[in-house]
């Protein structure tokens, strides 16, 4: 009967008490949400490179070889030649091995050379292999493979002709040597959908007439001549390698750790992306402290306005008092009107997020390459929900303090 | 000798703070089944003494005693649930939860009475008391905000003696009425306190209605007040 009657005494103010609700559902859906795009984040962010075992670059950082090998993010400062990446190859440990040779760009995307291993070798999202959305793989010199941003950005087809801009961010194009769209692949979500390949002959053949950051004066060699050349590459970015056997990680990244004739590095992805996400991870927790704050004012906002309505509802609690009731059923009450309305809010709240999970989940995977699950609440998310109510009993704690001292100074009559 | 439904002895009470108003009752008794009028003008303490024996507030000193419970021996808990057992009380105006049903309004006190829910009938008893009280039928669905001011003091009757307690409490439950609406009022009410054979005792400035009442008490008889000027 008391737990009925604090209900109807809630739906009696259903407008202010309904406000509140909403106010915490949606910081409670902000609060998961957030949350679920941080989990959702951080797993694809693990899922951008799989099946790899080693990534080989020039000596730099873990982070630096891990940001422009795989997200082709910053600059290259060195290269690794192509006698070390011979050596490499010809380690008995060396499963596989795939060059890349990046320096080029294509309007704002980056033009990676590399062999059609890659199309098979490359794995993201725990195994998921690339596919072709239309076209194939490189077979000519001069073919381009492009990723859906690319296409998407640019809109491209098949068979459209790219020219390749030499250097990052520079005004001299290859236009003597246009490339032809020959595939264009599926979203991954990775930094392959902003990635132009092209073979890792054909980086050398549009640097034929080239020396560092100039054109030759006057000297262009006829395509024809070219094809006819041999494009052997000096050397390579990096390189991605598989193992023959997990036990061989250790021992190989090792010995190119410690290669003599030029410092190289060799990452594990794995270890190498965990070392990012850490740094990433600063603004995750920026982000996740500031929805925790909009749960908290929303808390605040219903402390508020359960000690504003103390004042008319004085008489109210006279009546329980004069009734028997204790002065500390009168602290329970408001405590559990709190707790109502927190447990309301957050249901309210985790239904939102599930909707608008529902409604944004194809729009975010098209964007972003984000496939948020669905997922029957996590204990974390339970735990989140109980929090909150928790802490809404706690601050209503104040106001029902208030409550119990008013009650006890009124006596059973409130002068009105 | 049957003990009295209330009796007071050298009771001195002050409501705190500096210069609170202060009484000190040296006797007043109300006998059971007795009905008392306790008049008084306006700040005179009448709602403070009603606050006392309904054991809201403790005395300082002396014994105030309900149907033989002697209140001081009491925790404070067990003055509220003791309130709840053998007091109904009955305000001047607002009386009830506006948000809850009138037979939610008249149950209430049972929730926290064990015993006297074990003497009560429950919702048969409150249809009861409201059709004895003039209520129309269907009331009890009805949410309590919805009622004329008359219909609500009268609902606050029905609460006050379901489970029949041993002593009603009134402060001026008639004073909000019209004269002839009060004239009907307390005919309804006397009548349904005489079948439940408890005590009344209700307070008003209103000479007038002395005529109803067992006994007339002048509270400056039975009361020193004292009130520093504010
Ligand atoms: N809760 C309280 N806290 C402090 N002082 C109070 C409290 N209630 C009443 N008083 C003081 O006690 C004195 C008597 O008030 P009380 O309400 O008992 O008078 P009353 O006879 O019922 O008057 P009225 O006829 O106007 O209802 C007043 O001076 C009032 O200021
Ligand atoms: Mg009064």
């Amino acid at each position: 009967m008391i737990l009925r009657l604090a209900f109807r005494s809630l739906m009696a103010r259903a407008l202010t008490v309904g406000m509140t609700v909403l106010a915490i559902a949606l910081s409670v859906a902000l609060f998961l949400g957030v949350e679920k795009l941080r989990t959702g984040a951080k797993a694809s962010f693990a899922d951008t490179i799989s099946g790899t075992d080693l990534i080989v670059g020039a000596r730099s950082g873990s982070v630096q070889l891990l940001l422009y090998s795989v997200f082709r993010i910053g600059n290259v400062t060195n290269n690794v030649t192509w006698e070390s990446y011979q050596d490499i190859a010809a380690r008995p440990q060396v499963d596989w091995i795939v060059p890349i040779s990046l320096g080029d760009s294509h309007r704002q995307f980056r033009v990676m050379g590399t062999t059609p291993a890659f199309f098979e070798r490359y794995k993201y999202r725990g195994g998921r292999s690339l596919t072709f959305g239309a076209g194939q793989s490189l077979d000519d010199l001069y073919d381009t493979v492009i990723g859906a941003d690319v296409a998407e950005a640019l809109g491209y087809a098949l068979d459209d002709p790219i020219v390749v801009s030499h250097g990052l961010a520079s005004f001299s194009d290859h236009d003597d040597q246009p490339f032809r769209v020959a595939g264009i692949l599926e979203k991954t979500g990775t930094p392959v959908d902003r990635t132009v390949i092209v073979g890792l002959e054909a980086i050398e053949a549009i640097h034929v007439d080239w020396k560092g950051a100039a054109k030759r004066p006057g000297q262009t060699t006829p395509v024809e001549e070219i094809r006819q050349m041999d494009l052997t590459p000096t050397a390579i970015t990096a390189a991605l390698i598989g193992t023959k056997s997990r036990l061989d990680i250790f021992g190989l990244q090792r010995w190119i750790n410690t290669y003599r004739q030029e410092p190289l590095l060799a990452v594990l992805p794995g270890v190498a992306l965990q070392e990012l996400w850490q740094i990433v991870g600063v603004a995750e927790r920026a982000l996740i402290g500031v929805s925790a704050m909009v749960v908290v004012t929303a808390l605040l906002g219903m402390m508020a306005m359960i000690l504003s309505s103390l004042n008319e509802r004085r008489r109210e609690m006279a009546i329980w008092r004069a009734m028997g009731a204790r002065p500390r059923t009168i602290l329970g009450l408001l405590v559990l009107e709190a707790v109502l309305m927190a447990a309301t809010g957050a249901l309210l709240g985790a239904l939102l997020l599930y909707a608008g999970l529902a409604l944004a989940r194809p729009a975010i995977d098209a964007a972003f390459g984000l496939w948020l699950p669905i997922d029957p609440p996590s204990g974390r998310e339970a735990f989140t929900l109980a929090v909150v109510i928790g802490a809404a009993a706690l601050s209503s704690l104040l106001p029902a303090l208030r409550a119990y001292r008013l009650s006890l100074a009124d006596g059973m009559m409130v002068r009105t | 000798m049957e003990k009295p439904a209330l009796s007071l002895s050298d009771v001195t009470f002050a409501w705190p703070g500096k210069g609170g108003f202060s009484l000190s009752c040296p006797a007043f008794t109300v006998a059971q089944g007795e009905r008392v009028l306790l008049l008084g003008a306006s700040g005179s303490g009448k709602s403070t003494l009603l606050s006392l024996i309904c054991g809201i507030v403790a005395a300082e000193s002396g014994q105030v005693s309900v149907a033989g419970t002697e209140l001081g021996s009491l925790s404070a808990g067990q003055r509220d649930r003791f309130r709840g057992e053998a007091i109904g009380v009955i305000f001047q105006q607002f009386n009830l939860l506006p948000y809850a049903s009138v037979a939610d309004n008249i149950l209430l006190p049972l929730s926290f009475a064990p015993k006297r829910r074990d003497r009560a009938e429950g919702a048969m008893e409150a249809e009861a008391l409201c059709r004895a009280l003039d209520l129309p039928d269907g009331i009890m669905d009805q949410r309590a905000e919805r009622l004329s001011v008359g219909q609500q003091q009268r609902v606050a009757v029905a609460r006050a003696l379901i489970g029949a307690p041993p002593l009603i409490v009134a402060d001026e439950p008639a004073s909000a009425l019209d004269a002839s609406t009060q004239e009907r009022f307390l005919d309804l009410m006397f009548a349904q306190v005489a079948q439940a054979g408890s005590s009344l005792l209700m307070v008003s400035h209103d000479a007038r209605l002395g005529a109803r009442f067992d006994r007339v008490v002048e509270i400056d008889n039975i009361l020193q007040a004292q009130k520093v000027a504010v």
